[in-house]
């Protein structure tokens, strides 16, 4: 059983406060969605967490099992179970993606997979996923299209196995098939052992990996909070409401 | 480029004809050259004080290699002297440590690759005892050959070499340079090349020791259809200067070239210099070429110049292009790889790695890169 619990956060970029003391806890067995217009620091949230540069703390806690994630490294951050599925995942020239898999397992892990199992818990996952087993050979990111990027963010979910997972608008850019193939690869991850924070903008993953809870994110903090209902409801009339009430 | 012939040239002579600007005076005769300054657009980056006096005509013949030469099966070698024809034909000095260094050798290697040669490489293991050493040497590969020859500098001591290379009509040659050496050594050479019809010349230049390594690999083409790929790999640590000094000059119709170099620097005062000279001139129509420098600052402290320049004096090419980029390592990619729970100094080395890798499997000749990729290694874990 894992908990991660941000309590207070607050987030500059700059001299700019994007984050205005966000309050949330994720446990094992729970998948959370986090909702809301462009722009109202959803993904601000999932970086701070994962520890980007770019990403100031101003205030607040965030702890995975009691530990200070916020005193951690990034490597450390995933090494203690955190993991980022990114928006826009970052090309590696150079780095084959079976080398970088391989060298993250490792760290993950501790100690290097042995080879034949690595190979085959890496073709099973491209299996699952509908990927190509040439993928393994390419550059990391480098020259993939937007849908293959996610399907790679999904891969390194399977293979890294952490306790909570964060996905930054992993939907955002697919089409309806792989919109399918990347939501079955999230409802394989999602287990009694493990939580799931899912940010998106649109109700249509939803219809896919039914959450536990929604909240409504506007204007750096957390302004609602619901059931699936909240996602049925937002579809229906959008972000206006809440847009205005930030305004 | 569409534009009538001319249009896009420099300064013209009394006939009309487009001149190139970059095209520096040349000669054998070292008097013909003054000692440099240092002021010199052509050793503005060079610290003269570590030349070890090749440059004012202190220097003279003292040291020796211990040489180890594996020549395959009808490969060839001579001792011969200046006034063979086939000394210096590939190209003159262009400038006055090569044109000391042809003045100064004793006697000059000629290496011959019989015609349509095929077979291992050549291999010439030099070693240098300490000292300064002077040398010419000649590679005569005759039409239709392929040949693959692989020079390994090792040890100490301070060099100052002409390499030649006459690439016959329908020949393939891959020349590797690989410097290696100790931290104190220095090495001055000019590399020409002279490429028949169709011809293909690969150069490989590797540079990772030294206190100053300074090359200047050159190609010149005599008849349509040369190819010439130049790549480049070069690793700056603290205090290390390492220049590489190219000039691909087309000078007749329908020759391609690539020059491709990248560089590492790490370290207090790593220097490194990258001179790109490309000249099309107005008889090259239909010239396909293009040169690339990347370099990559490790630490804070270290200096990568990079100058491209790409004169044409024809309109009628099929494609002319150069990128030069410096620096640092990117924070993305480090974020990137460390969020998936990569430490900070793995997450270094594997970029690293990926920036060279590409690079490295375009050298061609297997133990070569194996060599390469261990020495990268070893910079890496210093």
């Amino acid at each position: 059983m894992s908990t991660l619990e941000i309590r207070g956060l607050r987030v500059n970029v700059g001299d700019k406060e994007i984050l205005r003391g966000v309050d949330l806890t994720v446990r094992s067995g729970e998948t959370h969605a986090i909702m809301g217009p462009n722009g109202s620091g959803k993904s601000t949230l999932a970086y701070a967490i994962a520890g980007h540069p770019k990403y100031t703390i101003t205030g607040g806690s965030v702890l995975l099992d009691g530990a200070d994630v916020l005193a951690m490294r990034v490597d450390e951050r995933a090494r203690a179970g955190l993991f980022l599925a990114m928006q826009y995942p970052v090309e590696v020239p150079g780095v084959s993606v079976s080398n970088f898999l391989r060298t993250a397992v490792t760290a993950v892990q501790g100690e290097a997979p042995k080879l034949r199992r690595f190979a085959a818990d890496l073709k099973a996952g491209m299996d699952a996923l509908h990927m190509d087993s040439s993928f393994a050979q390419r550059n990391t990111n480098e020259g993939f299209s937007g849908g293959e990027k996610k399907r790679h963010e999904i891969l390194q979910l399977e293979l890294l196995k952490p306790k909570i997972a964060i996905l930054d608008e992993t939907d955002s850019g697919l089409d309806v098939d792989a919109l399918r193939v990347v939501s079955e690869g999230i409802n394989r991850f999602r287990s009694s052992e493990t939580g799931v924070l899912l940010i998106t903008h649109y109700t249509r993953i939803l219809r896919y990996v039914t959450p536990d809870f929604v909240h409504v994110f506007a204007g750096g903090r957390i302004v609602e909070e619901g059931g699936p209902e909240l996602a049925e409801r937002l579809e229906s009339e959008g972000y206006e409401a809440y847009a205005k009430a930030t305004a | 480029m569409g534009s009538e012939k001319g249009l896009l040239a420099g300064p013209g002579n009394a006939t009309g004809k487009p001149l190139s600007t970059l095209h520096e005076k040349s000669s054998f005769n070292v008097e013909d050259f003054p000692v440099p300054t240092g002021r010199e657009e052509e050793w503005r980056f060079t610290p003269l004080s570590r030349l070890k006096g090749l440059h004012d005509g202190k220097a003279v013949q003292d040291g020796a290699d211990k040489v180890d030469l594996s020549l395959p099966e009808g490969v060839t070698a001579e001792l011969v002297d200046r006034d063979d024809p086939r000394v210096g034909k590939a190209g003159a000095p262009v400038d006055r440590v090569a044109a000391q260094a042809y003045a100064s050798f004793e006697k000059a290697t000629v290496l011959t690759v019989p015609q349509e040669f095929t077979g291992d490489p050549v291999r010439i293991d030099l070693h240098g005892q300490g000292g300064t050493v002077f040398s010419h040497l000649v590679v005569d590969v005759k039409p239709m050959a392929e040949a693959v020859v692989v020079i390994d500098h090792t040890g100490t001591g301070v060099r100052a070499a002409n390499i030649d290379f006459l690439v016959g009509d329908g020949a393939k040659v891959t020349f590797v340079s690989l410097q290696d050496w100790d931290a104190d050594a220095v090495h001055v050479a000019q590399h020409n090349a002279r490429l028949g019809r169709d011809a293909t010349y690969r150069s490989v230049v590797v540079s990772l020791g030294g206190d100053l390594v300074r090359l200047s690999p050159r190609v010149n083409y005599t008849a349509p259809g040369g190819d010439a790929e130049l790549i480049g790999l070069y690793f700056a640590d603290a205090g290390q200067h390492l220049e590489h000094r190219l000039l691909v000059d087309h000078s007749v119709p329908n020759c391609r070239s690539r020059v491709t170099y990248k560089g590492a620097l790490q370290g207090e005062a790593a220097h490194s210099v990258w001179i790109g000279d490309v000249i099309i001139r107005a008889e090259a129509e239909g010239t396909d070429t293009y040169e690339y420098n990347r370099n990559l600052l490790l630490t804070d402290a270290a200096r990568a110049d990079s100058v491209p320049n790409l004169e044409i004096l024809t309109g009628e090419i099929a494609g002319a292009g150069h990128a030069s980029a410096s620096g640092r390592l990117d924070d993305e990619h480090l974020f990137y790889l460390q969020a998936r729970g990569i430490p900070a100094d793995t997450a270094r080395r594997l970029i690293v790695h990926g920036f060279f890798n590409e690079l490295i499997g375009r050298i061609g000749v297997p133990e070569v890169e194996e060599r390469v990729l261990a020495a990268v290694e070893a910079e890496l874990a210093r």
